[in-house]
Order: structure tokens, then C-alpha cells, then sequence
């Protein structure tokens, strides 16, 4: 069946519409009535209604997947270029995937060649040959299919405005993906951009289910166009469950490893199953656990985003050949192609997300009137409780999503390049077309000019080199390059989608060359803790660490069983605070709903011996374990922010003297491990000092120096590290820490440093959260002191990544490995 | 002075937490790719508008290591400055405060590749320095010995349980030191580049900085 159309009178599939707006239903033209009755097909009610909102300014449509979301974006395009198109761009389609793009094509064009339609249809991407490109921007198609990035580099061409004169339509696809990054805030300045060019765009999202549509189609809308909201039929609610296993979840950790068998047996039941992991190491090993217990060798996959693209590519090939019964993968499969046969999800460990979940269950039977069937297994003890509050959040329609803040600066910075790279602009238009992009809706004058001034010269508070500004203002006011051959450096640098520095793995040729297979990518922080001789997962295979030789990491193939390591990083989720909410809810709840006994015991265990945490208050538990004071803090603020809270908590018992030496967290709760006892929890929770430690001294983690890299290289200070430029072996680049610091030391209040500020509320360092949970406890905590380990306690005592506290205990380590080092060589 | 005490060609020196080198029979303090005015080149290349602060931040760091030692003798150990018009362009605060430092003292410039030739600033200009038993030049030489040299701004990696640390370092052996980079925005070439794998003795040593330095077999 065509991903695009359903077939006509599937059982009663007009029977139940509660959309008002469907008694409106807009008739097609004769020629497309034809082809869709030869077909045997009837649109669905939400296409024809998007071609009866053909007409507005902004419009967006939810659709669950499956609905035919796209057909029904392009379908007035299709209608208005009709039979005899005038030449010319009319409609530009933007998805987030160059994947998506180069399907759509394909998918497009079979309706327009049956329709005899003299339509033109062409997509372009970093993968487009650059003789295509150019014949694009000579003569461009009538739809033209590409990406965020790819549509910023049009733009900065000087003959951007004749090649989009006579747009009409654009349509973004996955916008609720798009809105989630700077991609999406990149994208919309683009779109003011665009509506400059040609006043009469009409905007188009197609978004799948989300917390907030209001809020998106704000995101969308020109500033102050309203736009129109078209919700279709949402299909019958999920079927959902937990997977039911006979063995009992462990105490922590991820993967879910214990349940391998129920598993395989259900991937045995159905024909296609996906199976999400939250991270890449967790699907590594849960593929490699998989691939030893499948004694009836059932085709399996796996697919993550450190997977070389040819292995990713035929993996997904085998999906739409559909020889394979499960995949198993990671958010790199969360957007992307319809597979038409895939009838079960399965989410391993918690979904730590319900509106990822609600998506996820969607990839699900595509077919529209049919229920997404998935399962979700809980990857430990806690999890149980975080699975069942999600299931009970799907099946109310209750979705989560964090508000988003205001146009980050630094996408504005890489914005006003752009525009500079095409022709000289002036700094008041700019900051008008700018104030139309949704995000950028609230910029002060202030900001952007900022922001200008960045670009220009560089920002400092110390105007050393005014001579020697990126970009000059010329005798008319307006602002253009100071040099032109800046513009190829600009080009390159495009994107808000910062990679971690990463290497690629490649197997070792037989002559020891270099010339093997590459089999996928490491982070760059991961390749250099390895030693030569130890394993990891790759693609399902142990692989021995070989060595490092010209910034590739060689490996050979391994016989053995078990990796020596595991770890490679991926996305790393935080509990959403709805989520969190749920839980903390559910706790108090009488009776407790139906979960597994092991669990019932467990909570009524932690009640006797302890408390259970509640939502307007931190509980806060002391106990001895191991000859140690433990100290655990439930916050209930996701991993990133108890994470960074343990970074605080202890840096304030450093200061008290009670010698803090490790914490680990998890999305509930922080552990603190030390020499003596913390007695007083309020004050090492004090609202003020914590909020003192973002500016001080949290100011030198690692992490705010990471957020600090990503949006230097966003707005242009620092340039990306390009594949092939990075091995010439020169003392040629310099970290971005260095800057950092430098610009810590002498110019404190410079815009990448208040951006990074920013940045730091959310994502990583996670600093909004716990302003969230002080607001929401505000001081009130319980402090319960126990002569043995609780309930709630005891997994974290078992959870891997402990962190060390840095500093003193650092340079002890280097010391001790230093000295080892030494007399293992024979020199001391 | 504190840092990492050690015998080359029978002569007692220190490398300082800094990465100064310290000989204190003749007061004389050695450093290397200073690479001032850096930003400013990058800047009027038309590369990225770095914060102009590096040049001061090196020179803070040069006269806390010169007060502490009260050196008799300089030795800036080449590329000094990022490029020769960089040193033309230094602004005047840091003009002066450099003629300052200068002052009361023997101060050598070695020639680099980054600024060949004499530079705006008074003191010695030498292509390199023979003072020994040492031999103080820019790039070392295969072959030479009793070498002090700059140039390649080595950095190497320790590995601890769980995390890795980079720094600058120095590495000798009984031939040559190869000092690390003085200045601010200076990057590093990784001891294990074959450059200086073929440079240096099997048995050479890398000292890292940091307070105080620490010694490792170099790592290749």
C-alpha cells in the first residue's frame, strides 16, 4: 500500500469523525477525483482539509504517523501547479533527514507521472552532485525537496532572492523534531529570510502528536500572523502494555538483558518488530546478548547513529525488503520512512519521555484505523514504576515537553553571517525580518544588536582590532564582508548540529594499513581512554583496540565473549518533569496500582524503614554502608540535574569539611559517599548557594566548557573540525577551553559566555531543573536517619558512572599513575 | 625555584609549572613559542576574531615567572611573535609592558619560523644561542646535542581509571629537551606524532605541566 493514501472504505473508516471542520470537505479537481478513483483510493478527510486551508498564511497539521501527513502537505501544491505549471519554484519542502527527502521524491513522482502532472520534482542535499546543484540554482524545479542546512547555504548565495522569486508554498516536515533543536530555530530564521524574498509565502507544518500545538504554531506562524491549527482524526489508542518476564529486573542499570528470552519470543510472534534502546551502548549489547540466544537465527538488525551510513543504509534496506524480523536501534530510527510492516514496538527501559514514547508506539502498523501495538520493558526495579506511569500517561493523552525558551544567539550570529555572505544588509531591516521568526518574536533591539556587533568585530569589551572586523559598514549604513573569500569559510561552518569530536573506527587492513572496513564512529574523549588490547561493541561484534594512527581508531576482530568495555556514549535522556511528577504521584497512591509483587514489597519496604519522597518536599536519607557516611538525595530532577547537583552538594561538603568522595546519580536521586556525615541538609540545599555555584565555580566544569564549544562554533568563532583537516599533525588549532578561559579571566560579560550561561539551564548541566525542584520544595525537606541502607537507596549503590570529586583527588591519581608509570619503566 | 628538578649534560635545571625552564647556576630563564599577538594575525588574515587577550595573558604569566626568579638572563626561544608584522602591531600598553619586563636584564631572541629575522624590540637577535654546554635554537637537529629547543609544542595524554588528561609537556632525553608552548592560544602536537617518536631517544621523558610537573616515560 502506498504510505501516502489509504484504501477507500476500510471498514467504516468514515464513520466515527469528530472533526468539526470535515463538514467544509473541499472537492478535488476532476483529474486528481480520476486518478484517485482509478486507484481505488479516496483522500483522507484531513488532506482535503488542508486543501481547503490552501489559502492561509501559516497552517499546521497533527497527524498520528501513518496518517498521510505528508500527501496532504503537498497535495494543493499538486492542485494549484495542476495540468499546465508556470515555470519556476512554487513549493519547498524541508525535512530533517536528507533520507526523507530523497524518499519523498521517489514517492512523489509516481502520483505525477500517473497523473500526467508536467510537475518537476528534485531534492537536494550534501549528497546532490555539484553539477545538479548548480543547474538547480540556473533553473529551478517546481518542488524541491531539502534540508535546514541545505536551505541556510541557498540562502547565502548572492542569487538566492532570483531563485526563490515566485515561491509560494513551503512545507516543513517533522516540525515537532525540528522545534526540539537549533535546527528548527535556524530553520525560521530562514523562513524570514525567505518571506522577505517573496511576501506572499504561505507556511505549512506537518507535526506528529505534541504537548503545546498553540505553542509550535507560534514557532511556525510569521510574528504576529496567526496560524491555523488542523488536528486529524488521532486513530484508536495504542496497545500497550509492560512485558511480562519471568525472571525479576535487576536492581539497576540499563539494557534489559534478563529478559532477552520473552524477547526473542515476541519478535518470533510478529513480522517486524523495533526494538528501542535509549542509548548506543545499551542497544550494542543488547544486540550482541540477542544474536547469542537466537538459536532459531531469526534476521536481526541493528541500527544507531555511530553505525558507519553504508551498514545503516543496508540495514534499512533489509527493513523495506522486509527480511528482517526486528531491528534493533536508537533515536535514529524515531523519524524517518514508514515501514509498512512492522506490527510491534518494543521499548527497552524506561521511555524516560511519554511524548517519545507516544512517537515511538506510532512507528508501530502504520496503517491508520489500525492500534500501534507495543511493549515496554523495564530495565530495572525503578524503572517498573517509571514504565507503568508512563503507560498510564499515553492512555490519558497526557504528553510532556519542556517550554521552549527564547531564539538562542548564537544560531542569530551564524544568521546574520548568512545574510551577510548574499549582500550587504542593513542592520534595521535585518532586526525587523529577524523579529518575524517565531522564536526570535520577543528579541530586544538590544540583543540583536549585540549579536551584530559579535559578528562585526568580535564583541570584546576591549576594541583592539577595529581595523580588522569581519564585517564593515559601508558609507550607505549597510553592512556587508570585509572580505569576500569569508563567505567559503561561512559556507562550510553552516549547521547548529554540533558533533562531539568523533573517530572513525576502521578494521586493520591485512598489511597493517588502514585500508580495512569502517565499521562506525567513537566519541573522541572514548578512543582516547582505550589501551591497546582492550574490546568493545561495534555493530554487534567485539572488536580489539589496535591503535590510534592518523586520527582513525584501528581494531581487529575478537574471539572472545565478553567486552572488556561497554561504554560509548550516546543521548543521555532526563525523567521528563511531568514523568517525574507521575511517579511521585503514584507512590501516594491508594492502594497502589497493579504492579508487579516484587515491586509492592519493595515500596512498602522503603516506607517502613525510610519515607517515600514526596512532591513538595526533598527527602533526604543518612545511613552508614561500607565504613562510609552515605548521604542520598531524592530530587526527583532528572539525571542531568542530580547529576549536577551532586557536583554542588559535594563541593559545599568539601567546604565543610566533611570529605566528600564520590556521588552517582540517577533521575530520582543523588548519592553522596564521605568521611563524616552531613547533619545539616538544609543548608547544603540552600536555595542561594547553590544558584552562587552556577557562577563560580560549576563555571570550570567540563560540561559548561563543552555547551561553551558548541556555541562558539554555532556562531562562528571557532570553525568545525573537517574531515581530512585535522590530521595534518600542525600545532595549527588550539582548544576552545583555552578561549574559554581566556574570555573568563578578561571579558566576563561577552555574548558566548552569557550564552553558554543559558545553555547550561537546560540539556546537560540541567541547572533549570534544579531551580525547578528548589521552587517546587521550596526548603522543605525531611531528613530521615537509618541505621542500614534503604530500599530506595540500596540501587544506587549498585549503579555504574560514580563520579569521582575532582580537584585534590585529581592530581593524586596523576601522581600515583605517574609514579607507577615510572618504576614500571625502570626509571624510578 | 619549584618545579621538576633535573640533570641534562651534567647542568641542574627546572621546568617550571608554567613551562619556563629555570637554570639557576647562570639565573637564566628560557621560554618558547610565546606566539604573541596571535589573535591579532588571525584577526587581520581574516580567520576568526579570537578574544585579544592572549598577548597579556602570556605576559602575565612571563613576568610572574620573571619576578619570582629575578632572572639575569632571557631567552625567548623563538616564534616569539605569531608573525613579524605582529610584533609591529602589538598595541602600545603591551609594547611598553614588554620594554618593561625587558628592562635590567639580558634578553635573547632566537629566530623562529614564524619570525625570522630581527624583530621591533630591542635585545639580542640571534639565530641561536651557544652558552655551555647548551645549545639553544628554535628547531631541533638531528645529530645535536646538549639541545634546548622549541617549536613542535609537544602535549601528551595520562590515562586515569575512568578519564584522560592532556597537557603541554617537555621532552628529553640525554640529547635534547623539546619545550613546551609558552604562549595562550597555542595548541599541541601529541608525542606520539612520528616527528617526534624519530627525534627523541627510546628511553625520553615527558614532563607534565601542571604544579607540580609530572614526569612520564614518553608516550609513543
Amino acid at each position: 500500500m502506498s504510505p501516502f493514501f489509504v484504501r477507500a472504505c476500510i471498514s467504516g473508516m468514515f464513520t466515527h469523525r469528530r472533526i468539526p471542520y470535515l463538514r467544509a470537505m473541499t472537492t478535488l479537481p476532476p483529474t486528481f477525483e480520476k486518478w484517485f478513483a482509478r486507484r481505488g483510493w479516496h483522500p483522507h478527510p484531513h488532506q482535503l482539509a488542508m486543501l481547503g486551508a490552501a489559502d492561509a498564511p501559516a497552517v499546521m497539521l497533527i497527524a498520528p504517523t501513518g496518517g498521510g501527513k505528508t500527501l496532504a502537505g503537498f497535495l494543493p501544491t499538486l492542485v494549484e501547479l495542476g495540468t499546465a505549471p508556470p515555470p519556476g519554484l512554487h513549493t519547498l519542502y524541508i525535512s530533517p533527514l536528507k533520507a526523507l527527502a530523497a524518499d519523498m521524491r521517489r514517492n512523489l513522482t509516481a502520483p505525477i507521472d500517473e497523473m500526467g502532472l508536467p510537475i518537476r520534482v528534485e531534492d537536494r542535499s550534501g549528497d546532490t552532485t555539484q553539477a545538479r546543484k548548480k543547474a538547480q540554482r540556473a533553473d529551478p524545479p517546481h518542488i524541491l525537496l531539502t534540508t535546514p542546512e541545505s536551505l541556510a547555504l541557498l540562502l547565502s548565495y548572492e542569487d538566492a532572492p532570483r531563485m526563490f522569486a515566485g515561491l509560494k508554498r513551503v512545507v516543513v516536515d517533522e516540525l515537532h523534531a525540528l522545534a526540539d533543536s537549533k535546527r528548527g530555530d535556524q530553520l525560521m530564521l530562514c523562513l524570514s529570510r525567505l518571506q522577505a524574498l517573496c511576501p506572499v509565502l504561505r507556511r505549512v507544518g506537518l507535526s506528529a502528536t505534541v504537548e503545546d500545538p498553540p505553542a509550535l504554531a507560534r514557532f511556525l506562524a510569521p510574528y504576529p500572523t496567526l496560524c491555523k491549527i488542523l488536528h486529524a482524526d488521532p486513530g484508536p489508542a495504542p496497545d500497550i502494555a509492560m512485558l511480562a518476564t519471568d525472571a525479576r529486573p535487576p536492581w539497576s542499570g540499563g539494557g534489559g538483558r534478563y529478559a532477552i528470552r520473552e524477547v526473542l519470543n515476541e519478535v518470533a510472534k510478529h513480522n517486524t518488530t523495533l526494538i528501542f534502546h535509549n542509548t548506543r551502548a545499551q542497544a550494542e549489547i543488547f544486540f550482541h546478548e540477542l544474536w547469542m540466544a537466537n538459536d532459531a537465527a531469526l534476521p536481526i538488525g541493528i541500527h544507531h547513529g555511530s553505525l558507519a551510513l553504508e551498514q545503516r543504509k543496508k540495514v534499512e534496506a533489509a527493513m523495506v525488503a522486509g527480511t528482517l524480523r526486528a531491528v534493533v536501534c536508537t533515536g535514529s530510527l524515531d523519524l524517518g520512512l514508514d515501514w509498512g510492516d512492522v506490527d510491534l514496538v518494543i521499548q527497552v527501559g524506561a521511555p524516560k519521555n511519554v511524548k517519545r514514547l507516544v512517537q515511538r508506539i506510532g512507528r508501530a502498523n502504520h496503517r491508520y484505523n489500525a492500534p500501534s501495538k507495543a511493549l515496554i520493558l523495564p530495565a530495572n526495579r525503578w524503572e517498573v514504576i517509571e514504565c507503568h506511569a508512563a503507560i498510564e500517561a499515553v492512555l490519558a493523552h497526557d504528553l510532556d515537553g519542556d517550554p521552549r525558551g527564547p531564539g538562542p544567539r548564537d544560531v542569530l550570529c551564524q544568521h546574520i553571517l548568512i545574510t551577510a555572505c548574499a549582500a550587504p544588509f542593513g542592520a534595521d531591516a535585518l532586526f525587523a525580518e529577524v523579529a518575524t521568526a517565531g522564536p526570535y518574536a520577543g528579541l530586544t533591539r538590544a540583543d540583536f544588536d549585540a549579536c551584530l556587533d559579535f559578528v562585526a568585530t568580535g564583541g570584546y569589551a576591549l576594541r583592539a582590532y577595529d581595523r580588522w572586523q569581519q564585517l564593515m559598514q559601508r558609507a550607505d549604513g549597510l553592512w556587508q564582508l570585509r572580505d569576500p573569500r569569508l563567505a567559503q569559510q561561512v559556507r562550510m561552518n553552516i549547521g547548529t548540529i554540533i558533533d562531539t569530536d568523533r573517530l572513525k573506527v576502521r578494521m586493520k587492513g591485512r598489511s597493517g594499513t588502514s585500508s580495512g572496513k569502517a565499521l562506525g564512529e567513537v566519541e573522541e574523549s572514548f578512543a582516547a581512554s582505550l589501551v591497546p588490547g582492550d574490546t568493545f561493541l561495534m555493530g554487534g561484534k567485539i572488536v580489539r583496540f589496535e591503535s590510534l594512527r592518523e586520527m582513525e581508531v584501528q581494531v581487529s576482530r575478537d574471539r572472545g565473549r565478553k567486552p572488556k568495555l561497554a561504554v560509548f556514549s550516546g543521548t543521555k535522556f532526563a525523567t521528563s518533569t511531568q514523568l517525574s511528577d507521575r511517579i511521585l504521584d503514584l507512590l501516594h497512591r491508594s492502594p497502589l496500582p497493579d504492579l508487579p509483587r516484587h515491586t509492592l514489597d519493595w515500596i512498602a519496604l522503603q516506607r517502613e524503614v525510610s519515607q517515600l519522597p514526596r512532591a513538595g518536599r526533598i527527602l533526604v536519607e543518612s545511613f552508614d554502608h561500607d565504613g562510609r557516611a552515605h548521604t542520598c538525595v531524592y530530587g526527583f530532577a532528572g539525571k542531568n540535574a542530580q547529576q549536577t547537583l551532586g557536583l554542588m552538594i559535594t563541593r559545599r561538603m568539601e567546604d565543610m569539611g566533611l570529605g566528600p568522595l564520590g556521588f552517582v546519580a540517577t533521575d530520582y536521586a543523588t548519592l553522596i559517599w564521605s568521611i563524616s556525615h552531613l547533619d545539616n541538609p538544609v543548608d547544603a540545599l540552600d536555595a542561594t548557594g547553590l544558584r552562587d555555584g552556577l557562577d563560580g565555580w560549576l563555571a570550570e566544569n567540563a560540561l559548561m566548557k563543552r555547551s561553551f564549544k558548541g556555541a562558539a562554533t554555532i556562531a562562528g568563532l571557532i570553525t568545525r573540525n573537517l574531515p581530512g583537516k585535522r590530521s595534518s599533525g600542525r600545532q595549527a588549532t588550539f582548544s576552545a577551553d583555552i578561549l574559554y578561559d581566556t574570555l573568563r579571566k578578561y571579558d566576563p560579560d561577552h555574548l558566548l559566555l552569557s550564552i553558554t550561561r543559558v545553555e547550561a539551564m537546560r540539556g546537560l548541566i540541567g541547572f533549570g531543573r534544579i531551580d525547578e525542584m528548589l521552587s517546587r520544595t521550596g526548603g522543605r525537606i525531611d531528613h530521615v536517619r537509618s541505621d542500614r541502607v534503604t530500599p530506595f537507596a540500596a540501587p544506587l549503590l549498585l549503579e555504574v558512572g560514580k563520579v569521582p570529586i575532582e580537584g585534590a583527588g585529581q592530581e593524586a591519581l596523576m601522581r600515583a599513575e605517574a609514579n607507577r608509570l615510572m618504576i614500571e619503566a625502570g626509571l624510578a | 625555584m619549584k618545579g621538576y628538578e633535573f640533570i641534562f649534560t651534567g647542568v641542574k635545571l627546572t621546568l617550571l609549572p608554567s613551562g619556563a625552564l629555570w637554570w639557576p647556576e647562570e639565573r637564566l630563564l628560557c621560554v618558547s613559542d610565546l606566539h604573541l599577538g596571535k589573535s591579532e594575525r588571525m584577526a587581520r588574515k581574516g580567520g576568526a576574531i579570537l578574544p585579544p587577550y592572549d598577548t597579556r595573558d602570556t605576559l602575565h604569566r612571563l613576568q610572574t615567572d620573571i619576578e619570582a626568579s629575578n632572572a639575569r638572563t632571557v631567552v625567548c626561544l623563538g616564534d616569539s611573535f605569531d608573525d613579524l608584522e605582529a610584533s609591529d602591531n602589538l598595541p602600545e600598553v603591551e609594547a611598553i609592558w614588554l620594554a618593561r619586563l625587558m628592562a635590567g636584564r639580558r634578553w635573547v631572541w632566537i629566530e623562529g619560523n614564524h619570525d625570522p629575522g630581527p624583530i621591533e624590540f630591542a635585545g639580542t637577535h640571534l639565530a641561536e644561542l651557544l652558552q655551555p654546554p647548551l645549545h639553544f635554537r628554535h628547531i631541533a637537529r638531528v645529530g645535536a646535542a646538549g639541545e634546548i629547543t622549541g617549536h613542535f609544542h609537544p602535549k601528551a595524554r595520562l590515562h586515569l581509571k575512568g578519564r584522560s588528561v592532556s597537557r603541554p609537556c617537555m621532552l628529553f632525553d640525554s640529547d635534547r629537551v623539546i619545550m613546551p608552548s609558552y604562549g595562550t592560544y597555542t595548541g599541541g602536537l601529541r608525542t606520539d606524532h612520528s616527528v617526534l617518536s624519530r627525534l627523541m631517544r627510546p628511553e625520553a621523558n615527558a614532563v607534565l605541566l601542571g604544579d607540580p610537573p609530572q614526569p612520564i616515560p614518553m608516550p609513543r
